[in-house]
């Protein structure tokens, strides 16, 4: 079972999560964080003072998958997401040990 | 005739004279009275319901004008102000507002209407009209002949709340809140109560209107509202110093939302302010209505055009920050000035504030938080000057001669000497201002501290001073 983090831009997020729906993953936690990479942030101007305001907005999909499902999954975050400019986000994967579903202790890939 | 017709016939007559002699005798008792006292009788009724007339008007509008001013500090300042802190110390701002529509109600009802405007002497009242003894329905004619004087009481009431309110500006997020209690009670008695006097008051060193020794023109109080808190603000900042964190950390506004309503809110109230300080419901009423919507609006063009062209943008703030830097500086002006002076007033505030605001706070460092004084106390300033040269008799017949012939009122209009007077006017306020101020500071500081400690600046006002929080949203259910 591989766990994929992708922090992709907001406006992306419809368009991520119905590529995914369309290749059979069920199960997904949207979160609205801040962060950067190389993108630059922005300034602000409060009462004559400047701010430079480089934590920007973004959002992060998490899930848990089946490994036959992984490469999938990947294809079809990097096609919705895609802008081709500095700010389109990252895709992370890792090893996870074990799922489990709380309403009837199934484990394994069956708990996905 | 017969002897029975002349008994019929004598019968008759007499019924007939009986029915004329009781006509004659009510004639004579007055139920039908003569011309010439009836006439004087219904002149003096229709005197008296013309005068009730006109009482009924001008309290209508004077009691309408005192709630909208209650509104501008509940809510109007509470949101503008609580808008632009951040979101820890929303309840607690707001508070400061809450605080003193209660505190302050008390003390001018026991005695600090009485010190502000009881016969006393030039500077001060006296206890005269202790827990509002001799302030009932009949008018009081020195100050507003046509309103009982307990309309002109609550009026003035709501000026002494938002007043010290504005101070709160200055030390946002970081006083401690029974400080602040104590603070407001002493400054109100020792700042305000003998600034309102002397402007407004009977005898009072600065009133143009009952014979001042130095005649201050200032309609609804940019001397004594604006520029006593404005400085009293700066004062208040240099003493408790910056909050933890400025100005390297950014702290831009938890939600312009609110103070966008807020600063609505204070416009509109702002009509009862100005308008309602004609203390009738008149042409003086109207003029006064039209100098401050003028000159707010133009003060929004005025600070937001320069946002514009420095920043390349205009920002919602600059924008209400600029109405409210207009409603200020026409604030003494406003019964004095024609509309297009009031447009000018309200372009060169809109500003010059901004320029207090943006640059001079900048380059000073001080952390006048929210911006008390770079708008109340220059904005304040900058409208009691202008005033004396803007000032028309035409608006307002307010000098006369011994001889009752109108005397020129402002510098265009003829009388030089007015700026000289306004200058003193300001003067006394920027002085009772720093002394009173930094005197009380002095005393709380020392008995009880003003400033919470570092920890529960950074919890934040809502929850150290207070126990609560503004917003559980995040909270599950």
């Amino acid at each position: 079972m591989t766990k994929v983090e992708a922090v992709i831009q907001n406006s992306k997020l419809d368009a991520v999560k119905t590529a995914l729906q369309e290749i059979g993953v069920e199960g997904m936690t949207v979160l609205e964080v801040r962060g950067h990479g190389r993108q630059k942030g922005h300034t602000e101007v409060y009462r004559g003072r400047e701010y430079s305001v480089d934590l920007i907005p973004k959002t992060k999909l998490e899930m848990v998958l089946a490994d036959a499902l992984v490469e999938k999954a990947v294809q079809a975050i990097l096609g919705a997401a895609r802008t081709g400019k500095i700010g389109d986000g990252k895709i992370f994967l890792s090893r996870v040990d074990e799922a489990i579903r709380i309403r009837n202790d199934e484990r394994g890939e069956g708990a996905l | 005739m017969s002897m029975r017709e002349r008994l019929i016939a004598a019968a008759v007559t007499a019924v007939l004279i009986l029915m004329f002699a009781q006509v004659v005798c009510a004639q004579a008792s007055g139920v039908n009275p003569s011309p010439s006292t009836d006439t004087a009788a219904r002149l003096a009724k229709l005197e008296q319901q013309t005068a009730e007339a006109k009482s009924s008007a001008d309290n209508a509008w004077m009691l309408t004008s005192a709630a909208l001013v209650l509104m501008m500090t509940g809510p109007g300042l509470a949101l503008f102000y609580s808008g632009l802190v951040r979101k820890k110390n929303v309840l607690g701002t707001m508070m400061q507002s809450f605080a003193l529509m209660a505190v302050i109600t008390v003390l001018w009802g026991l005695f600090s209407y009485s010190l502000a405007f009881g016969s006393g002497n030039s500077f001060i009242g006296s206890f005269h009209n202790l827990f509002l003894n001799g302030v009932g329905s009949a008018p009081d004619p020195d100050y507003a002949g046509t309103i009982p004087a307990q309309t002109f009481m609550v009026y003035q009431l709501m000026f002494a709340i938002i007043t010290p309110g504005l101070i709160a500006g200055a030390f946002a997020e970081r006083m401690k809140f029974s400080a602040m209690l104590v603070f407001m009670v002493l400054w109100s008695i020792i700042v305000y109560d003998p600034m309102a006097h002397m402007v407004w008051g009977k005898g009072g060193l600065l009133n143009a209107s009952l014979g001042g020794r130095f005649p201050t023109l200032d309609f609804a109080g940019g001397t004594v509202v604006h520029v006593t808190s404005g400085v009293s603000a700066l004062v208040c900042a240099l003493y408790l110093g910056k909050r933890v964190g400025y100005p390297k950390q950014s702290m831009p506004p938890h939600s312009v939302v609110l103070s966008f309503i807020g600063a609505c809110l204070l416009w509109v109230g702002w009509f009862g302010f100005n308008a309602g300080s004609a203390l009738a419901s008149g042409s003086l009423a109207t003029s006064a209505f039209v100098a401050t919507h003028f000159a707010a609006a133009a003060a929004a063009l005025g600070w937001a055009g320069a946002e514009w062209i420095r920043n390349g943008k205009p920002s919602v703030l600059g924008g209400i920050s600029g109405s409210v830097a207009g409603l200020v500086a026409i604030t003494p002006a406003a019964g004095f000035v024609k509309p297009m002076p009031a447009l000018l007033i309200g372009l060169i505030a809109g500003v010059f504030c901004y320029w207090m605001v943006a640059t001079v706070k900048a380059k000073f460092g001080y952390d006048d938080s929210l911006d008390a004084f770079g708008v109340h106390g220059a904005g304040g300033t900058l409208g009691a000057l202008l005033t004396g040269i803007f000032a028309v008799s035409a608006v307002n017949p307010i000098f006369k001669d011994a001889q009752a012939n109108t005397l020129a009122s402002g510098v265009f209009e003829g009388n030089a000497h007015q700026l000289l007077n306004q200058a003193i006017g300001v003067a006394i306020a920027w002085g009772i201002a720093i002394v009173g101020t930094l005197a009380i500071l002095k005393v709380v500081d020392l008995t009880i501290g003003l400033r919470v400690s570092e920890e529960e600046e950074l919890q934040g006002l809502d929850l150290s001073q207070h126990g609560e929080e503004g917003y559980y949203w995040e909270t599950p259910a």
